[in-house]
């Protein structure tokens, strides 16, 4: 038996509406307990004091590991932009395509699917040990930025290399140096796709939890002074009350806050940026 | 007459295909040059040799030389920046940058550190007068490029050219992407525009090629069939190729 046209249509039509439902609905679901079991504990003294030892039961608050968290995307970011954004433009209008460059690109890959745990052993092995840094913000944010590099890299090459031939080859022949080609079109073309490159990378930076765990310290709790102190961010934090001290609220409460941050950073940015491409299009 | 430009005996090849066969021409300055022929014969490929532009494309080789006021423009001391900066181009597709009207016109000028607003202003203000655009967007500077019309976005991207101050303007099939009036502008443009300016356009129109150049040159499949003045190609052709194909048997 062979269904009719139209009601093929309306059924696939029906089975994406409800894909769809479904995959809504689950996020709704999961951001909508962590709330009801977050918002008891979240208060402004929540967000306002320090983390305690939780001797008396009480974990005390999250301000340190906001601060944490600040502390570890600022320099993941500031490490990982720069290294990352320019490794990616190499790639794509410099590099020359052969055997090595294709080995890169199958290196950068595979590191991008390796499991955090494994870029915090390294982490903990060359920064935390070999290099003396200890238990240190800098050496979760270098680590961190590791483990961000190659997406940024792949990310910022796909965004460069989508720029049409017809814009480089415009700003060619109005006498431009390949320098000023990709400064003033090639990058402003791909701005957009670097900059989710970004959030990305700031997404991962604020979640990240494993392989800051082995080069931060699972249980920092005081107020992070420089960026050779150990410290907690949120979700160190969250995993710390859960599994050691055992309150579930106040985990609870700091996983409500890092919620609240990773949509403040998302909508922030892409806001800055949907106004800057719009200065660009002189619109 | 020494040609502005002398292409001598040049081959092309795309990654061992060849192109283009042993051309040589020579391009009169003050004259609009028309190349005209089938899809695929070399004509474009020949134009993008005048500016170096097949340089950015890869494993692409040129034998041959092509020399402007007498220079090789192939010579290895030539720095190749100056020579798109005096060879200009216009492209098939009207490809303004995304950026405002305004800030197309002055890329080019910004490039070579020209940063002064008064004087960005009076060259756009020129360069768009000198395109037959600036009636038309005058009040709108600051709106993008590609907010205009196709035949307005091509006169934006001749006037970004203009403001280079290039001395040979090379276009390549400028109208294929626009309607009959747009083109009719751009033509009555390029006529005003051969009093300063050298230009060579490729064109598969023929009709288009015979109202606007002083010489057509005829290519087919990588040779350069016959070179002479437009009125004479196209009224009295002398080989048996050329004058099939503009009597349109076939093409």
């Amino acid at each position: 038996m062979r269904l009719s046209p139209k009601l093929t249509q309306t059924l696939a039509f029906g089975l994406c509406w409800l894909a769809a439902a479904i995959a809504i609905a689950a996020l709704v679901f999961i951001i909508g307990y962590v709330f009801l079991k977050g918002i008891g504990a979240f208060s402004w003294e929540f967000v306002s004091t320090d983390r305690t030892g939780g001797i008396t039961g009480d974990t005390g608050g999250i301000r340190s590991s906001i601060i944490g968290t600040g502390w570890i995307v600022a320099l993941t970011l500031g490490f990982a932009c720069p290294l990352g954004i320019g490794a990616g433009i190499y790639m794509a209008e410099y590099a020359r395509d052969n055997w090595l460059t294709a080995a890169i690109r199958w290196v950068i890959e595979t590191l991008a699917g390796i499991p955090s745990i494994l870029f915090g052993m390294f982490g903990f092995a060359l920064f935390v040990m070999a290099l003396s840094m200890g238990f240190s913000i800098i050496a979760g944010a270098l680590t961190l930025a590791c483990l961000v590099l190659p997406t940024i890299i792949r990310t910022t090459e796909e965004a460069v290399k989508a720029v049409p031939r017809s814009y480089r080859e415009a700003a060619y022949s109005l006498g431009s140096t390949k320098w000023q080609m990709i400064r003033h079109v090639v990058l402003a073309g791909a701005m957009p796709g670097i900059v989710t490159a970004v959030i990305l990378a700031l997404g991962r930076a604020v979640e990240e939890t494993a392989c800051l765990y082995v080069t931060m310290g699972g249980s920092a709790m005081h107020m992070p002074e420089s960026p050779t102190d150990p410290a907690a961010t949120l979700s160190l934090d969250l995993l710390a009350r859960a599994m050691e001290f055992n309150d579930i609220e106040a985990a609870f409460g700091a996983g409500v806050m890092l919620i609240i941050t990773i949509i403040i950073i998302n909508s922030s940015t892409r806001w800055i940026s949907s106004r800057w491409m719009a200065r660009m299009h002189g619109l | 007459m020494n040609g502005k430009i002398m292409a001598q005996n040049i081959n092309f090849y795309y990654e061992g295909v060849q192109a283009l066969k042993d051309i040589s021409l020579n391009i009169n300055p003050n004259e609009i040059t028309a190349l005209i022929g089938p899809s695929g014969c070399g004509k474009s490929t020949f134009l993008r040799c005048l500016n170096r532009m097949n340089d950015t494309i890869l494993k692409t080789r040129l034998e041959g030389k092509v020399l402007l006021d007498d220079a090789d423009i192939y010579d290895p001391k030539v720095d190749v920046v100056e020579l798109r900066k005096k060879v200009g181009m216009v492209f098939q597709q009207p490809n303004p940058f995304p950026k405002s009207i305004f800030e197309n016109v002055a890329f080019g000028p910004r490039r070579q550190g020209i940063n002064n607003h008064s004087q960005l202003c009076e060259i756009v203000e020129k360069s768009l007068k000198a395109a037959a655009l600036w009636d038309e967007v005058k009040d709108n500077l600051k709106k993008s490029g590609l907010s205009i019309s196709g035949g307005q976005q091509q006169r934006l991207c001749i006037a970004r050219v203009l403001a280079v101050e290039p001395e040979i303007i090379l276009m390549d099939e400028p109208c294929s992407a626009l309607d009959p009036i747009a083109t009719l502008k751009i033509e009555e443009l390029m006529h005003d525009l051969k009093n300063q300016y050298t230009i060579v356009i490729v064109t598969h129109n023929m009709q288009q090629a015979a109202r606007v150049s002083d010489r057509t040159g005829f290519f087919l499949m990588g040779e350069l069939v016959e070179f002479g003045i437009t009125d004479r190609l196209f009224s009295r052709p002398k080989d048996k190729r050329t004058e099939d194909y503009v009597t349109g048997r076939f093409g």
